[in-house]
């Protein structure tokens, strides 16, 4: 066992260790602005800027689930409203020929994010766990139907627009092309990455840490878990308006879709999917998320149905979702025995995949005697086209799913033993597990 | 005006018990395992599309049997297969469980039945006016609604206070540790009760389904005010959960039959605001703000009561 208090300070960080932690951050800004040269069709630039959306959003409703360890079944509350906020308010500073140009403008976004989180915050976070999930589920409902109601303002159902190119321009920037916008886009998910990480560090984004995990202690230490849980609220609010802020701007309208459970559903898919207990996992759900939800739209008419399965499946199988399962190997890694379990993963991926193509046959025939049943019946999934009437194929997908599904629980044993042979053998090094 | 307070008061009892046939599963089950299932809705919904379906094949009668049976037996073993194992990453974890589970069965819901409503008709027996007051006939079928959540209610009161399974059931609303310690097989407790929870809201699906509109987004819609129930009667407190559904039940259905609005009480507003969001509210009538009355109840009870009506425990 090793000690788990410290009394001495961390030791400062070498000049090694500081170059990589800056270099990682530049290295992120270079990407972002050369990823426009590398891509520059319209439909890659649209797709850039929904993932920088996309990852903000998801990283602030990580400051509440991941840090603070609060289930927000409403986040897209603070989104919506910072996106009808801008849009109103790029139609005022239009109006009235303000001077604000317009990669200001987010920050109105913010700035209602934050009131809004100030104002609904304080009775949302008086309790956590299962109360705050319904809470924050009852707060995002009233407010999703109160929009409805208040037609002059969110528009109904249509919602409202703007035009964005009617903004104060600052050094002649229309932001009318799709790259400028994603320019803007990719500067305030820089920022706000920063800005947000820079939180995790902070005393408060400790506490926020301590809450989590132990909130009858920190009592003791002498802090209010309200106040904290509290405080990151009001955080993830601000940076979720943000977010909303820069999606009204991309699209340039704003409707009562913006605050609805939908976006509430999906921010927690992506941010779960990539992986709660890292500071990268929003990113890296964010990417996947937006990428599958526009990929897969392509392949398959009942994505949405894949996409809840696999959900689901992170769930049930990987509760640290994607970077959960790969930080799982980095002490593996570092103790150079990850060579012991790699045979047991590509063993157990042949009857893994097996399964899962007789499990994606099997739906699609399915959905196809169910929708249309009258249409021809050669269909095509994921690119690959076959005849959802023939038996053979219906034989095919039972053999690969029971077959698969056997073989595969076989394997996935292995896969257990191994490492639990890798792990005992990296602990014998001296590197935790 | 009598009219209406009569006719209100039985809709809104009808609703609330309705409301009460689903609250009282998510509440027990609540209160042994810990997670607030959040695809009893779906269950509510799969109870309703089960009953068109069978209803069509072999009548009405036999569906309101193999339904709720069909559903109760996927809740046992989303129980069993599910639940179980994501009980051991925390509450968090199981929650979400259920949330994927109800967009899940949302989705397949709509694969196999379309978005559209479907054709779910009260059957003929029971598709005559029961009785008619202030001339206005009362259909039968509400009142057979009315007389199976009665009695389903009666019968879950009975099993609850006076059986062996009712004495440990509500004995693991207080103490759920205690009964394990005990000796009883808590696993299989579990699933029977959630089971046999989701079977209750399937009845209320298979019951509310002709009269109310059988569509995919029927879950989405009584979801969360199944869990402002659940909340504003206090977290895993069944006398709670009955009143509070009673309470939403009649605060919903008399504020859908009342028009009055601010403009009504004080007059319209002068012209120079009629362009204004102020507008907006003086002009809403209750009537339209039926659907946000029950979070507005939940906000309220949240500030001046944060442990819900009846309920004991904090979280």
């Amino acid at each position: 066992m090793t000690d788990t208090t410290s009394s001495v300070a961390p030791p400062y960080p070498t000049a090694a260790e500081k170059l990589k932690f800056y270099g990682l951050w530049v290295g992120a800004a270079v990407v972002l602005l050369l990823l426009p040269k590398l891509f520059s069709s319209g439909g890659s630039l649209t797709t850039f800027s929904l993932i920088g959306i996309s990852i903000i959003f998801s990283l602030s409703y990580n400051i509440l689930l991941g840090q603070t360890g609060m289930l927000s079944f409403g986040h897209a509350v603070y989104y919506g409203l910072g996106g009808f906020l801008v849009i109103h308010a790029i139609n005022i500073i239009g109006a009235n020929k303000l001077p604000i140009p317009l990669p200001l403008v987010p920050l109105i976004g913010g700035l209602t994010g934050l009131l809004f989180a100030v104002l609904l915050g304080w009775v949302s976070t008086q309790r956590s766990g299962t109360a705050f999930a319904m809470i924050s589920l009852g707060v995002a409902e009233l407010v999703a139907s109160s929009a409805l109601i208040l037609r002059t303002f969110f528009g109904g159902e249509a919602g409202i627009s703007a035009n964005r190119t009617k903004v104060f321009r600052l050094f002649d920037w229309s932001f009318g092309p799709q790259i400028q916008i994603y320019y803007l886009v990719a500067a305030w998910t820089l920022i706000a990455v920063i800005a947000m990480y820079a939180l995790t560090r902070t005393p408060l984004g400790r506490m926020c840490n301590a809450v989590r995990d132990n909130p009858e202690r920190v009592q003791f230490v002498g802090y209010d878990p309200h106040v904290v849980r509290y405080l990151a609220f009001c955080f993830s609010g601000f940076f979720a308006g943000i977010a909303g802020a820069l999606a009204a701007i991309n699209f340039e309208i704003a409707n009562s879709a913006y605050l609805g459970a939908v976006q509430s559903g999906t921010v927690l898919f992506a941010t779960y999917i990539g992986g709660v207990g890292f500071f990268i996992g929003p990113i890296v759900g964010a990417i996947f998320v937006t990428i599958l939800s526009l990929g897969l739209s392509d392949l398959t008419q009942v994505w949405q149905l894949y996409f809840g399965l696999i959900f689901i499946a992170v769930v049930l199988f990987a509760p640290g979702g994607i970077t959960g399962l790969l930080m799982m190997h980095r002490p593996l890694l570092k103790a150079g025995t990850f060579g012991r379990v790699l045979p047991s993963y590509l063993i157990a991926f042949v009857p893994t995949l097996a399964m899962l193509i007789g499990l994606i046959l099997a739906t699609e025939i399915i959905v196809y005697y169910a929708v249309h049943s009258g249409d021809a019946s050669h269909i095509k999934a994921f690119g690959v086209p076959f005849d959802a009437a023939n038996r053979y194929v219906w034989a095919m997908a039972a053999i690969l799913l029971v077959g698969g599904y056997w073989v595969a629980r076989k394997t996935w044993t292995f896969v257990g033993h191994a490492w639990d042979d890798a792990t005992s053998v990296a602990r014998e090094k001296g590197i935790a597990a | 005006m009598l009219e209406l307070i009569v006719m209100s008061t039985l809709n809104g009892v009808l609703y609330g018990m309705l409301l009460f046939l689903m609250a009282s599963g998510l509440t027990v089950i609540f209160s042994m395992l810990g997670v607030l299932n959040f695809a009893h809705a779906s269950f509510y919904m799969l109870g309703a599309f089960f009953g068109f379906q069978i209803s069509r094949w072999f009548g009405f009668w036999p569906a309101l049997l193999i339904a709720p049976l069909l559903a109760g037996a996927l809740g046992a073993a989303v129980e069993r297969f599910g639940l179980r194992r994501v009980h051991k990453n925390g509450h968090v974890a199981e929650l979400l469980f259920t949330f994927g589970l109800a967009f899940a069965i949302e989705e397949v819901v709509q694969i196999i039945w379309g978005k559209s409503p479907v054709d779910f008709r009260v059957p003929s027996v029971l598709d005559f006016p029961a009785f008619t007051i202030f001339s206005t006939n009362y259909p039968a079928y509400k009142m057979f609604m009315l007389l199976v959540s009665i009695v389903i209610f009666a019968a879950l009161l009975i099993t609850l206070k006076k059986t062996r399974i009712g004495l440990i059931v509500q004995a693991a609303l207080t103490h759920p540790h205690m009964v394990g310690h005990l000796g009883h097989n808590v696993g299989r407790i579990f699933m029977l009760v959630f089971g046999v929870g989701t079977a209750l809201a399937a009845v209320a699906g298979v019951i509310a389904g002709p009269a109310l509109v059988t569509q995919a987004n029927m879950a989405g819609l009584l979801g969360p005010i199944l869990f402002v129930v659940v909340v504003v009667g206090g977290l895993g407190s069944l006398p709670g959960a009955f009143a509070a559904s009673l309470l939403i039940g009649l605060v919903q259905t008399f504020a859908v039959s009342m028009n009055g609005s601010l403009s009504g009480a004080f007059g319209p507003l002068s012209p120079d605001y009629a362009a204004t969001w102020l507008a907006d509210i003086w002009n809403v009538t209750i009537a339209q703000i039926a659907p946000i009355m029950p979070y507005l109840l939940l906000v309220l009870i949240l500030i001046f009561r944060p442990m819900g009506l009846l309920g004991t425990r904090d979280t």
